[in-house]
């Protein structure tokens, strides 16, 4: 039988990173993520798979840190919460712009500033649309269950490394926070220096007599060289928004409106499809999994079906923007949501969509 | 079954930790969890609630603002909490300290005494299982004995010697629980 264990969002994404064979962890504490860090300092990983697990001085060291890593072809990640990823944002696009894999969780909270520890998710276009310079995007994914906390730490780590591109956990203070069932997986063993050369030729990993320098740098001087390389990332991610897409979908068969949520807004939602249907509104949600490559294809067949969108985010409405794009004025799209650490119920959705449409 | 229930009372009555339990019993019995958390500021001396959620589905949402059962241990919660049992729902409270009791008429009323009670036991700390015994009593969603591996579970092997304490707590909770209202 696999072992079941109650456990917290942050406390599931730490466990999942030793089980994956990270080979290092490097963070700065922040409320409401700081049990990351917590858990794994508790858990001694360098006893269990010699995994390196240091407190940093500041997001900024740790997010280079990660650089450093990454650049070696070594498996390395990342935790903060919404002020502290603002901090990580030049990292991140250098690290983007080197073609570096690794994992970097946010456990969103309100802002802007340094605003409150309650959960939010106003982070939405840093996480897809950017967030530091320059044409890059990251592969983000939204948990909205404990249980998916666990399993993307090895999911992003996969597409990090297939597509030499960071991805992003985008989670919030709420599934960060909240104990479920989770599944426990198989202990993976650390890639070793070998495997390390095999899977990754181009790390920095010493150089052989039979091959060339391998050079990390995400500077290029000669324009011409930097554009023919910015086209090489974009056909990336135009590989990634072919081939990555991931959502969910409940109860859209009949479905007359559709709900559009991810994360923990997404499970508020599942229960005003259940609220919305008992009063005999065929409503339906579609979950986005993937934030980045979004799941525009199939928003733009629903939005044949349906007579109305409601985007539910908690923030002032930054994924419906997203959601217009892929409808193209099919269908009206509007948005509700709350802001500053508080939490929509079920039936405020309802509500919402009763007043909308 | 789902069960939605909001525990609320004072940070170190053992809120957060009764909730823990009720989910490992319920993993134990083979359902579905979730236990979601008031944090912050507020959780340092102040008032402290768990909801928790235990199915035999997949759990929609983690958050809710109308339970089946509101497990109310102190006035505060009482005033914020009460209004919120759904109708025909049901409210369990501890009277000590309670100075304005439950008035509501479209729900089920239990007052389980479990401050008093853990005064005679040999620790006071046992006052969330008397608590925890006096719902499993109204609402057996989980078997006695799912209960007893739940607690194994949740409590760090370094306390196991107080497993034995704790089970009888449980099971005083049940004997001591009183009907206050009953819905026909």
């Amino acid at each position: 039988m696999k072992e079941l264990r109650l456990m917290k969002g942050n406390e599931a994404i730490a466990e999942a990173a030793i089980r994956a064979g990270v080979d290092g962890y490097f963070g700065y504490p922040i409320t409401p993520q700081s049990e990351v860090l917590e858990y794994l300092m508790l858990e001694k990983p360098e006893e269990r798979t010699g995994m390196v697990v240091l407190q940093a001085e500041s997001e900024v060291a740790a997010i280079n840190m990660v650089y450093g890593g990454a650049g070696a072809g070594k498996m390395v990640m990342t935790s903060s919460s919404s002020p502290g990823i603002s901090l990580k944002q030049e990292g991140i696009t250098y690290i983007a712009g080197a073609e570096l894999p690794c994992l970097i969780l946010n456990v969103v909270r309100g802002g802007p500033g340094l605003g409150t520890i309650q959960p939010a998710q106003s982070d939405y276009f840093q996480s897809v649309k950017g967030g530091g310079h320059g044409d890059y995007k990251l592969i983000v994914l939204a948990p909205a269950s404990v249980q998916e906390m666990y399993d993307f730490v090895e999911l992003s780590f996969d597409l990090a490394f297939k597509y030499r591109n960071p991805a992003l956990i985008l989670s919030d203070g709420a599934i960060g926070q909240m104990m479920e069932k989770v599944e426990i997986g198989e202990q993976k063993k650390r890639l070793t220096d070998a495997e390390v050369k095999e899977r990754c030729p181009w790390a920095t990993t010493g150089k052989d007599a039979n091959r060339e320098r391998n050079i990390i740098t995400s500077l290029d001087l000669d324009p011409n060289k930097q554009e023919l390389f910015n086209h090489k990332l974009q056909d990336k991610y135009k590989e990634i928004e072919e081939k990555e897409v991931r959502f969910e979908e409940i109860q859209t068969e009949d479905a007359e409106y559709l709900f559009v949520a991810y994360g923990t807004s997404s499970r508020i939602c599942q229960k005003s499809v259940q609220l919305a249907r008992a009063k005999g509104l065929k409503v339906g949600l579609l979950r986005p999994i993937t934030l980045f490559p979004f799941p525009s294809k199939r928003l733009a067949e629903l939005s044949k079906q349906v007579k109305g969108i409601l985007s539910v985010e908690m923030s002032a409405g930054q994924m419906i923007e997203d959601i217009k794009l892929a409808v193209n004025c099919n269908v009206p799209v509007e948005h509700f949501g709350r802001m500053g650490g508080i939490i929509p119920s079920p039936g405020e959705v309802v509500e919402a969509l009763e007043q909308k449409f | 079954m789902t069960e939605e229930i909001i525990i609320a009372g004072f940070g170190g009555q053992g809120v957060l930790s009764m909730g823990k339990i009720m989910c490992y019993s319920g993993i134990v019995q083979g359902q579905e969890v979730t236990w979601m958390p008031s944090y912050g500021p507020e959780m340092r001396g102040g008032t402290a609630n768990v909801t928790v959620i235990i199915s035999d589905e997949r759990i929609s949402s983690p958050i809710i603002n109308e339970f089946d059962t509101a497990i109310i241990l102190n006035q505060q919660s009482m005033d914020k909490f009460e209004s919120m049992v759904k109708p025909g729902g049901t409210l369990i409270y501890d009277g000590n300290g309670i100075t304005r009791h439950p008035e509501r008429k479209d729900i089920n009323i239990y007052r389980v005494d479990a401050a008093a009670e853990a005064a005679t036991m040999e620790t006071t700390k046992t006052f969330n299982m008397i608590v925890l015994g006096g719902f499993l009593k109204i609402k057996p969603i989980v078997k006695m004995e799912n209960v007893i591996a739940g607690l194994k579970k949740s409590l760090p092997e370094r306390y196991h010697h107080l497993l034995p304490v704790n089970e009888k707590a449980v099971k005083r909770g049940t004997e001591i629980v009183q009907e206050i209202q009953i819905l026909n």
